[in-house]
């Protein structure tokens, strides 16, 4: 069983939705019996990262997640649930977990794209990702196999956590962590057959560290 | 790089396609959902459901067909019709929907887009225009005035002007769609298009006019637009969205083409 964490992120619903769809079972919750119980926990988001770091801390959740990432469990941040995985964020200058090195920053809109037009902020639509590292999360997938992606604001770890990076007037990282504790920037379950793959891929990836224990 | 996104459009009527839509499969030619799940088959890089549901019974069984479209298509889809009160919003996402598309409520009421924003979030809100050519006035500079009912109504606002207004407010995107071009197939209003995106800096559909794929890269190239709305050139099965696709990249333009 996979727990969604629930700090109210908007997004919490579709994971799980997709979830049902690939037959894998899931649950949202914010009980710290049943996150400690799942093989691995999805950490999602929408939103502003102040609000989300607020609604995590009241919660408590902040640090039954802090707990779970020490003990080994496997994570997979979600959008502001991969910004807030680092230092610090930009937006709402927010405070945020800490669990990787490196901040979170605005897209400048003074960037142009490929064609030398002025780039548009959020980020939104479909994008591809390069990989940059090993990643059990891409396993089977296409290398040019598109993500959704809609932000303001972009991940920047320090580089030995980088594992993908898109291009959008800057080339950002959009994929950070290590082996088992991943993040995204895209949703990939909004990302059509590429991102169920990847939730696939977690699923599977929590499962066997479990049968391993 | 960022695709350019090509998105049909659904009209819904207390649950139901409104429009015949012919396409081959064994599909209910008058379910939503169905016609949804074809299209994000065939590639759709997302999905706007416009409800011109009038009965509040309708209305729930809009939430319904949201449901189920959201336990069964995971690309993003918004829905607009209607939508007048952060309650209706909230609803709307809640049942699964990424983005709501507010359009004469927030002519009527333009409080709606900044509180819609505070609760969900720019990237939830659309902000959809109806925009009519006119003569170049004190009033309406740009020569393009916003209407509402279904462009019945001249509202003295002028597009331009009211698309950096509700940017300002938070509106996450725009889709702007020109009456004189929807319905024509004679292309999208790319001078409409094109003042509309060099005037904002979020993300703009183009909406209108379509009738065959060089209308839609020309929306995305001289229209500077990021995505293009389609309704009946794939609804009536002129075209598949794939032979859309593949033209628009045999044309230059980057589209997601692996799904």
């Amino acid at each position: 069983m996979l727990a969604i964490l629930d700090y109210e992120a908007g997004n919490q619903t579709s994971v799980l939705r997709a979830l049902r769809h690939l037959g894998i079972p899931g649950e949202i919750t914010r009980d710290p019996a049943v996150i400690e119980r799942a093989s691995g926990i999805i950490f999602p988001g929408v939103g502003a990262a102040g609000q989300a770091m607020q609604n995590l801390t009241n919660s408590g959740l902040d640090r039954v997640l802090r707990a779970q990432i020490e003990l080994g469990k496997p994570l997979l941040g979600i959008c502001v649930g991969c910004q807030i995985l680092l230092d610090y964020s930009q937006e709402n200058d927010t405070a945020t977990m800490g669990v990787v090195p490196g901040e979170c920053v605005l897209f400048n809109p003074a960037l142009t794209d490929e064609d030398g037009q002025p780039i548009r902020v959020p980020h939104m639509g479909w994008n591809s990702v390069q990989r940059k590292a090993p990643c059990e999360l891409f396993e089977g997938i296409a290398d040019d196999a598109e993500f959704y992606f809609v932000h303001s604001y972009f991940p920047s770890p320090r580089s030995e956590y980088v594992l993908a990076t898109t291009t959008y007037g800057v080339e950002f990282c959009s994929v950070h962590g290590r082996r088992g504790m991943w993040a995204v920037q895209f949703h990939p379950e909004k990302s059509g057959r590429p991102g169920l793959a990847l939730l696939r891929n977690f699923h599977r990836y929590c499962q066997e560290a479990q049968d391993a224990q | 790089m960022l695709s350019k996104r090509v998105i049909p459009c659904l009209d819904v009527r207390d649950g139901r396609l409104t429009k015949g839509i012919k396409f081959k499969g064994n599909v209910d030619i008058g379910d939503p959902v169905e016609t949804a799940r074809l299209y994000y088959e065939q590639g759709a890089d997302e999905i706007v459901f416009y409800d011109i549901t009038a009965s509040s019974d309708g209305r729930s069984i809009m939430l319904d067909v949201v449901d189920r479209v959201a336990s069964q298509i995971f690309i993003p889809f918004s829905v607009g019709g209607g939508i007048s009160t952060v309650e209706h919003m909230r609803a709307v996402l809640l049942a699964g929907a990424e983005k709501v598309s507010v359009n004469s409520a927030a002519v009527k009421n333009p409080d709606i887009i900044s509180k819609g924003a505070a609760a969900f979030g720019s990237q939830a809100i659309v902000v959809g225009m109806d925009v009519l050519k006119v003569d170049k006035s004190e009033q309406i500079p740009s020569g393009y005035e916003i209407v509402i009912h279904g462009g019945r109504k001249r509202m003295g606002l002028d597009a331009i002007d009211w698309a950096k207004t509700v940017e300002a407010l938070g509106a996450g995107e725009l889709c702007v769609n020109s009456i004189d071009a929807d319905g024509t197939k004679d292309g999208y209003e790319l001078t409409l298009t094109r003042m509309v995106c060099e005037a904002v800096t979020i993300p703009v559909i183009a909406s209108g006019g379509a009738g065959n794929p060089q209308h839609m890269v020309e929306a995305v190239t001289q229209g500077k637009a990021t995505a293009a709305l389609i309704a009946s050139i794939v609804h009536y099965g002129e075209y598949t969205i794939p032979q859309l696709k593949q033209y628009m990249s045999g044309q230059g333009v980057k589209v997601r083409t692996v799904w």
